[in-house]
């Protein structure tokens, strides 16, 4: 499903990827963890398309060259980003924005687009199954919700674009136990055979309610050594100083 | 070249020129001019008299120049300022016998005039340069007494109404360019809504330039008699030119005793091409008089043409008790220039008054809020409420808010709220890995940032409102 050979990623002449390789097949799920500054969000904003980034390398989507593709197309082709840092865009409603984004990608694909009372069924559903505040979504998108709401927010609209790829972004950073929980649930039932994960996590916690198949680690600007789950216990043990 | 001329069509839809015959008057502004103008509309002498009233203190005033958006000198003698289809200077002609060039010009327009495919619940007055070529649902708007036509069948018709309230919302030295106005205006609307009458439909205008070299000089007059309502729309668009072309409008607008007039604009004239080279001047004056008490007038604008807007649609609350509001989305891109806002002026006791403006720039482009808060010392227990919101699309355009209060009045309040903020990259990219282009997600953004305003248009025309939002944008990222 993804390809990744040789990443190298500048910003401002400061490397911050070089040599970066990873396979990602359908239906499997990746963790990556590293140090802070390391360049996991770097990995996560090239991937989306974010522009501003020296590259070289290849990425393949699909056996497609992604470097030919703007970020909405490869929205459109199924990758999505739970953001780090969700943005907030003021004045703009959390439901209408679902909807537009929604039909925007289902409409680049060909689908038929959700009229409001269809859209209204999925988002009642899909907030419910993840215990998401319905009157939130009343309100102005990410305005005035709080750093957990923000990322629940994330994972609400990733269950409702069913993509291909999702990559998560420390989307586990900043929610307490239960919301972590039903994140974790939330992405387990997209967990398909031809949907995979890239999650990005400094904690081996939200492993244990999400399997991954792989964990990788990040350090240097590559991802210096890759296992099983067992992987993320020892570096919680160690810590990335003595880990070589 | 070709590829280049598509493009630039699909920027402004509305660009192309009706080849059609004209009646026009000798360029320049002169005497005979005027005559002729005051007799190729057949008008009575006190009208012609008042023309040259105004034409004489003309000769007094000089051109404002405390604007932001400064332009070339404007040589007044090079314009024409009557230019009509020969077709249709035998007015007033029922719309079966309309030239089809021009119903065909309307249809392109998406204003079709003809009986069996006419908007509904609305009635049209179609203005094409310097004359009404038509007024669609006049029969039916007659059977409940509601007053429709152009200025110029009113200045024949009913006299006596014209003549008691022309000119007494803006007088006839008021400045320069309503002085102007009143020497030479051609046509625009006439409105009367009798006591107690809630006009069954929306009225609009629809005005069009398409003659070159021709300036366009709009004059409408809305009554609302005691205890009525009516919600009027205009909406303008011109063929796209080199020159830019003078639009100077009067409108005027007077509410009775507990009546309401809910007046909306959507401005779409040609607002250049995208290195400022032609394009319309729309300076207007609008002003509102809530004479009665109890009355209501309510400014609605979405600004996106022209290459200069310089425009405060105002209100002067006369009655007590009285309301006036003002909703305003203003959108400069390019290297479009806008100095726009409103007057609210309280005499009476308890009015109250709201402002609501929301400018929009990019591109090279410069945005201006101007406003005035007056009350006065016997608007005792009066309020304002004023809240400008700025945006800014990239680095290289301006936006400015100017806004100057007077309170005589120390019962009375005043309350200012404004913002500036900036479309971001990140937000771009956010809008975009979620499916949405560039334009859809600046599209969204920016309507999320005008609601409240577009909230204000009636139904009809608020969609097309918020496409034309996302439509004048284009183009600005990326
Ligand atoms: N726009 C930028 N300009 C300059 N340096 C940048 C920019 N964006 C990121 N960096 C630098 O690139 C490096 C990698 O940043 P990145 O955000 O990818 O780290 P991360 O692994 O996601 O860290 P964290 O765990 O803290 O989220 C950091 O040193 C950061 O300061
Ligand atoms: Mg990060």
């Amino acid at each position: 499903m993804l390809k990744i050979k040789n990443l190298k990623a500048d910003i401002e002449s400061k490397s911050i990827l070089n040599n970066f390789n990873l396979e990602i097949k359908p239906g499997e799920v990746h963790a990556i963890m590293g140090p802070n500054g390391s360049g996991k969000s770097t990995l996560s904003n090239i991937l989306s398309g974010k522009k501003g980034y020296d590259v070289s390398g290849e990425i393949l989507f699909e056996n497609k060259n992604l470097f030919e593709l703007e970020t909405e197309e490869r929205a459109h082709k199924g990758i999505f980003l739970a953001f780090q840092y969700p943005l907030e865009i003021p004045g703009v409603n959390t439901n209408i924005f679902l909807k537009t984004s929604l039909n925007a990608i289902r409409k680049a694909r060909g689908e038929k687009e959700l009229d409001a009372i269809e859209f209204l069924k999925l988002v009642k559903l899909k907030a419910k199954e993840l215990k998401f505040d319905e009157e939130k979504l009343n309100r102005q998108l990410n305005v005035g919700f709080s750093g957990g709401e923000k990322k629940k927010n994330e994972i609400l609209q990733m269950s409702i674009l069913n993509p291909k790829l999702s990559i998560l972004d420390e989307t586990d950073s900043g929610l307490d136990i239960d919301a972590l929980k039903i994140v974790a649930d939330g992405v387990n039932s997209l967990r398909k055979k031809d949907n995979s994960f890239l999650i990005i996590t400094h904690y081996q916690r939200l492993l244990d309610y999400i399997k991954p198949d792989y964990v990788h680690v990040l350090m240097n600007g590559h991802i210096i050594k890759s296992g099983g789950p067992e992987l993320a216990l020892e570096l919680e043990n160690k810590g990335y100083e003595n880990f070589n | 070249m070709r590829e280049k001329q598509i493009d630039k069509l699909k920027d402004y839809k509305y660009g192309f020129t009706t080849d059609i015959e004209n009646i026009r008057a000798p360029k320049g502004l002169n005497k005979e001019v005027i005559e002729f103008i005051s007799k190729a509309k057949k008008e009575p002498k006190w009208m012609l008299d008042w023309r040259m009233k105004a034409f004489e203190r003309l000769k007094n005033l000089k051109e404002p120049n405390w604007q932001k958006p400064k332009y070339p000198k404007i040589d007044y003698q090079d314009i024409y300022y009557y230019s009509a289809p020969k077709s249709a200077s035998e007015t007033p002609k029922s719309i079966d016998e309309l030239d089809p060039k021009l119903l065909e010009t309307y249809k392109k327009l998406g204003i079709p005039l003809q009986e069996q495919q006419r908007l509904n619940g609305i009635a049209v007055d179609a203005v094409f340069d310097s004359v009404s070529v038509a007024t669609t649902f006049k029969d039916k708007l007659n059977e409940v007494g509601v007053i429709f036509c152009s200025i110029s069948e009113a200045i024949q018709k009913h006299p006596e109404i014209v003549k008691k309230y022309l000119g007494s919302v803006i007088p006839l030295t008021d400045h320069y360019f309503a002085t102007l106005n009143s020497a030479v205006f051609t046509d625009g609307s006439f409105v009367y809504i009798p006591p107690g009458v809630k006009c069954p439909m929306e009225l609009s205008t629809y005005f069009r330039i398409n003659a070159s070299q021709t300036g366009q000089f709009e004059r409408t007059l809305i009554i609302a008699d005691k205890g009525s309502y009516v919600s009027y729309l205009e909406g303008c668009t011109a063929p796209m030119r080199d020159e830019n072309q003078l639009h100077a409008a009067n409108v005027e607008l007077v509410a009775l005793d507990n009546a309401e007039i809910k007046y909306s604009t959507v401005q779409n004239w040609y607002p250049g091409d995208e290195n400022g080279k032609g394009g319309i001047y729309n300076f207007v004056t609008k002003r509102g008089l809530c004479k009665g008490t109890n009355s209501k007038i309510s400014w609605t604008q979405v600004e996106t043409g022209s290459a200069i807007t310089w425009k405060y649609p105002s209100c002067v609350l006369q009655g007590d008790n009285s309301i006036g509001e003002f909703y305003s989305i203003a959108i400069t891109n390019n290297y479009q220039k806008a100095d726009t806002g409103t007057k609210m002026i309280h005499l009476g006791k308890n009015t109250k008054s709201k402002i609501i403006s929301k400018g929009i720039s990019a591109g090279f482009s410069d945005m201006t809020y101007r406003g005035l808060v007056d009350i006065s010392s016997k608007a005792k227990n009066s309020r304002n409420y004023t809240q400008c919101d700025s945006l800014l699309m990239g680095n290289k355009c301006g936006a400015h808010t100017v806004p100057y209060i007077k309170n005589k009045n120390p019962e009375s309040n005043i309350a200012h709220e404004a913002t500036t903020s900036k479309i971001s990259e990140e937000q771009l990219h956010y809008c975009q890995q979620r499916g949405l282009n560039p334009e859809e997600a600046v599209g969204l953004i920016v309507n999320g940032f005008c609601k409240e305003v577009l909230q204000q248009l009636p139904m009809e025309f608020a969609v097309e409102a918020q496409k034309l939002v996302g439509i004048s944008l284009e183009g600005s990222v990326g």
